[in-house]
């Protein structure tokens, strides 16, 4: 099996298997609150139903507004495209640089805030200024605990970095223990999870990625609910990536990749029920609360840095 | 040897028995005997010592040179005097009723336990036990500052403890610091703390680590020393504590901190072999010497107004230390003298003075020298004692110091005198109307005892027109055991 | 346990020692403070008696015990007592400028690493790298000293400090002598005890536990500085 072959099978996965994730987190929270859900297959029906539908654009929308369900769905897509999830070493692999993921995500995030404001409700107005302002916090949060990691390895390259991850003994590192619980939160408010955003919702006073979406149909929605349903499975591999890398298949041969297609499946699904069990015990936060629930993340990483230099690195 | 332990028990077990006697008259004469006790040990301990040069008793726990025994006898013949002083003071206290028979049995247990605290902090041969008896004197002292129990005394002693708290913190980071340079020399065990061990190998420390240990150090018991910036909580509680703790907090635990400062600055400046450490404290001095005088003038209770003084004197001695030449060490140890004796008697005159007009406030204070000329002559011939008016010790200490900060650092004697000078005015324009001034109807008749005020200001006068041979004999092994370094 | 494994737990022991202190600063219920002062002293004993156990050094297991007693369980159980006779256990303390004290604790924590990397070296104790760490938590602890405006929380962490001088005790030396930290111990509980006397006195003097409220007692003294 060529890694090309192995590299446009990740991508279409990732894409494919978003919206299964998306349904999986939904009907865990609802056994967890003894309700039957909607089923795992709801978030793909959905979105089939969608691009059906007609759009139905406002008057003042200008082309930001049509254009950016595109660039939001493009960039997320290429950005999970370079996430190693079965095969470490890809052809893409030498792209699969985390400030390069971020900026990627950052440009996704750019456009949703546009087109937010592009309507000019108001709605879309204060969803797009809270995104900003959360962006702000999280996203130097997010580098922060992976340069932890990046540290020991002495690349941003996710690649290299796994390969350092793979290649140490088993130690106790504090330091990478602050960048998990760091990278965790981080994940929660960037994905809009509860207890920073609620997905299920269209409350005005607390929505924020909802608020952006608010005025779209059709085809557009279905495209930036999809995007936001990859942006989820995207931070769920990397964190499996970054923390627990073991079961990735380092050759591209047959057995190796379904292997590492069932370990994959497996941390996944683990981490999503941690994911809803969370959901479902936590409580939203109010909006105010939120720059010091990142602020935490942010120290949490930034200490786990600083224990790195303290402990780890030896003089 | 037998002197040694008896100076340090009497005032132990004299806490534990005035803690237990109810009676306090009985206690404050018991307590003026406990004290008296102790004085006469600690002469005896003296003169034992003065003819062998230093003693280390105990298997080296403990270890008396010229330099703290001194400080010893000093410390128990000013801890006598203000006992001898607060009998009659705390006996009208007691009647006015700003303390009950319960508290004024606190005050004489907790008393003798500073004095314990004082006198193990300064025989100790050991930094951590040094560090131990500044810790309990200050918690003994806490309680006392808050024995009146009002708003203001009770915010004065927390404002105190957790000032004192952090500082004393500091102080011993700083001690494990040093400890952990020099467990790598000496080995894991108590010798590494003690400070014979350590002078004999200061040489061997390292120089960075010790450095670093100094800055903490310097923070730390320089707060306790009430230097600027970290004198906020000396005013406070020098003026709201009983009189007789005002005087030996200023008199006497001002003077274990800064002797703690000292003792590690001789092994920073064996180990490092720079100035460093004299330069830091000249700089601490030299600010705290100008800000005192300056904040002294902006005072309105008469012993916030000394307490600055306090801290002013107490930066001179600082800076002197610091520029650690013999003659500068020789002028501090003459300046220590003087100023525990006669700040000590202001502070019975400020509060014989207090009682008499029945306030603090300086501008209730008026015509003492009319209505009660002993207190009106003490607090006039104790400002200008301490204002450094020939013939008084403290003129000669300050000229002493000034002609070593001439010749060390000539551009530092301006700023020098012009604090004292500064310092000099402030007193001044307090005491003047105070002394003087419209006699006030309200006074009240107070049984004093001056005695005890006589006699300081005679010694402090003795020791400007001339020091007595063995004393300065006593003053030159100190300074220069103390500039010689362990280099 | 092996070297490497003591020192691993070690390591991790430190990095929970700077993360309670890092949480000290920003709780703001009374009782969470409790929880974590608390929770800092057992973690403590644990680091005395792993480091007694991986060196040797029979002394430590003492003081391990002495602070389990006295920092795990004696004074936080005092100052939950005086916590529910006060009736504060339900109060909250509004934290002042928790931005910026959190950018001053990163500060802080960034200056101990620069002061004590370069002497680290000097040590060959496996303890050796959590003195950075315990210079951090010393400063952080003064830190909300400072920053708290209530006489319980002042004193939470008075004897935070104190326990992180512990910790630097461990870390840089291996435990001080028996004696000193006997003596220190003492010292503390005799502190302990005069705090729990004073919380009453200004309970009493001044209807509140509010550093503020005590100090303007003394305001009419400072306005004339």
């Amino acid at each position: 099996m060529s890694s090309i072959f192995i590299q446009i099978l990740q991508a279409i996965l990732m894409v494919l298997l978003a919206p299964l994730a998306a349904g999986f987190v939904a009907t865990v929270k609802a056994r967890l609150q003894n309700r039957r859900g909607a089923g795992v297959l709801q978030p793909w029906r959905n979105i089939r139903k969608l691009f059906t539908k007609e759009v139905v654009l406002a008057d003042h929308a200008s082309w930001i507004f049509r254009f950016a369900p595109y660039v939001v769905f493009t960039a997320t897509v290429m950005a999970a495209s370079v996430v190693p999830s079965l095969l470490l070493d890809t052809p893409l692999s030498l792209t699969a640089d985390v400030i390069a993921l971020v900026a990627l995500l950052g440009l996704a995030r750019f456009f949703l805030a546009l087109a937010g404001m592009d309507i000019g409700t108001a709605f879309g107005g204060m969803g797009a200024s809270r995104e900003m302002t959360f962006s702000a916090l999280a996203e130097p949060a997010m580098l922060m605990s992976v340069f932890v990691l990046s540290l020991s390895a002495q690349s941003t390259n996710l690649t290299t970095m796994i390969h350092h991850i793979l290649s140490t003994p088993l130690l106790i590192q504090p330091s990478i223990a602050f960048a998990l619980v760091a990278m965790l939160m981080i994940a929660v408010a960037e994905t809009g999870r509860i207890p920073i955003d609620n997905p299920t919702t269209h409350l005005e006073l607390t929505m924020i990625h909802e608020a952006m979406l608010l005025e779209y149909s059709g085809r557009h929605l279905a495209l930036m609910e999809w995007a936001s349903m990859v942006k989820l499975l995207l931070f769920a591999t990397l964190i499996i990536d970054l923390f627990i890398p073991w079961g990735l298949s380092l050759e591209a041969d047959a057995l190796g990749i379904i292997l590492a297609l069932i370990f994959w499946i497996l941390k996944l699904a683990l981490l999503f029920i941690v994911l809803a069990t969370l959901e479902t015990s936590l409580a939203k936060l109010r909006m105010f609360e939120v720059p010091q629930y990142l602020g935490t993340a942010f120290v949490l990483a930034f200490l786990g840095m600083m224990i790195h230099y303290m402990l780890e690195v030896q003089l | 040897m037998n002197f040694f332990i008896a100076t340090l028990l009497t005032p132990l077990l004299g806490g534990i028995l005035l803690g237990l006697l109810r009676n306090p008259k009985r206690a404050a004469k018991l307590n003026i005997l406990i004290s008296a006790t102790t004085f006469t040990f600690s002469i005896l301990l003296a003169l034992q010592v003065l003819g062998q040069e230093s003693l280390t008793t105990l298997n080296g726990w403990f270890y008396l040179d010229a330099y703290n025994v001194f400080l010893v006898a000093l410390t128990a013949f000013v801890g006598m005097t203000t006992t001898i002083f607060s009998k009659p003071y705390m006996q009208h206290e007691l009647e006015i009723g700003r303390v009950n028979e319960r508290r004024m049995r606190l005050y004489h247990s907790m008393y003798q336990l500073f004095q314990f605290g004082m006198l193990l902090g300064f025989t100790t041969n050991n930094i951590g036990v040094l560090w131990v008896s500044l810790e309990l004197a200050t918690l003994a002292t806490v309680l006392l500052v808050s024995l009146y129990r009002t708003p203001a005394s009770i915010a004065a002693a927390w404002k105190y403890f957790i000032l004192c708290g952090m500082g004393i913190a500091l102080a011993l980071f700083g001690t494990v610091l040093v400890f952990f340079t020099s467990s790598v020399v000496l080995g894991h065990s108590n010798d590494a703390l003690m400070w014979t061990q350590l002078f004999a190998h200061a040489s061997e420390l390292d120089p960075t680590v010790m450095s670093i240990a100094f800055c903490f150090l310097m923070v730390g018991y320089g707060t306790k020393v009430g230097l600027v910036p970290m004198h906020a909580w000396l005013p406070d509680a020098h003026g709201e504590g009983p009189t007789p703790v005002s005087a030996v907090l200023s008199g006497l635990l001002l003077n274990l901190a800064l002797y703690a400062l000292v003792r590690c600055k001789m092994l920073v400046d064996g180990s490092t072999n720079t100035d460093m450490a004299g330069h830091i404290m000249m700089g601490f001095g030299m600010v705290s010497l100008l800000v005192a005088a300056m904040s002294l003038h902006k005072q309105s209770d008469i012993k916030r107004m000394f307490s600055f003084s306090s801290i002013e004197h107490m930066a001179l001695i600082t800076f002197a230390f610091g520029i650690g030449t013999p003659l500068a060490a020789f002028a501090a140890l003459l300046h220590m003298t003087v100023h525990s004796l006669i700040k000590s008697g202001i502070f019975f005159t400020v509060g014989h003075a207090a009682q008499v007009m029945g306030t603090q406030k300086m501008a209730e204070i008026r015509g003492l020298i009319y209505h009660h000329p002993g207190i009106g002559w003490g607090l006039l011939i104790g400002t200008a004692a301490i204002a450094g008016f020939p013939p008084f010790g403290v003129f000669m200490s300050e000229f002493l110091l000034f002609t070593a900060t001439l010749e060390s650092y000539p551009w530092l004697a301006a700023p020098l005198l012009l604090g004292l000078l500064i310092a000099m005015g402030g007193l001044f324009r307090f005491v003047q109307p105070m002394v003087y001034g419209e006699t006030a109807e309200y006074a009240k008749s107070v049984h004093v005892n001056m005695t005890p005020v006589y006699i300081h200001f005679g010694l402090a006068l003795l020791l400007g027109l001339s020091i007595p041979g063995f004393l300065s004999t006593w003053y030159h092994q100190a300074a220069t055991l103390i500039v010689g370094g362990g280099a | 346990m092996s070297i490497a494994f003591s020192q691993q737990v070690i390591n991790g022991l430190a990095a929970l020692t700077l993360l309670i202190s890092f949480a000290l600063l920003a709780q703001h219920r009374m009782l969470s403070v409790l929880h974590w002062f608390a929770a800092q002293g057992i973690l403590l004993a644990i680091t005395a008696a792993v480091v007694a156990y991986s060196t040797g050094e029979h002394e430590l297991y003492i003081s391990a015990i002495m602070t389990f007693l006295l920092k795990g369980l004696l004074l936080p159980w005092m100052l939950w007592r005086a916590i529910r006779k006060l009736h504060v256990h339900r109060e909250v303390e509004p934290l002042m400028n928790n931005g910026m004290t959190v950018v001053i604790a990163v500060g802080v924590t960034l200056f101990s690493f620069h002061i004590i990397a370069p002497i680290e070296v000097l040590s060959d104790l496996m303890t050796r790298n959590s003195m950075a760490i315990a210079m951090a938590c010393v400063l952080l602890s003064m830190l909300m000293m400072i920053t708290r405006k209530k006489a319980i929380t002042q004193v939470i962490g008075f004897l935070a400090v104190e326990n992180s001088l512990f910790f630097a005790a461990i870390g840089a030396t291996n435990g001080m002598p028996l004696v000193v930290e006997i003596g220190i111990a003492f010292d503390v509980l005799i502190a302990a005890l005069i705090f729990g006397l004073f919380f009453f006195h200004i309970n009493n003097t001044f209807d509140s536990m509010e550093i503020d409220t005590m100090n303007a007692s003394l305001i009419h003294k400072d306005d004339d500085e």
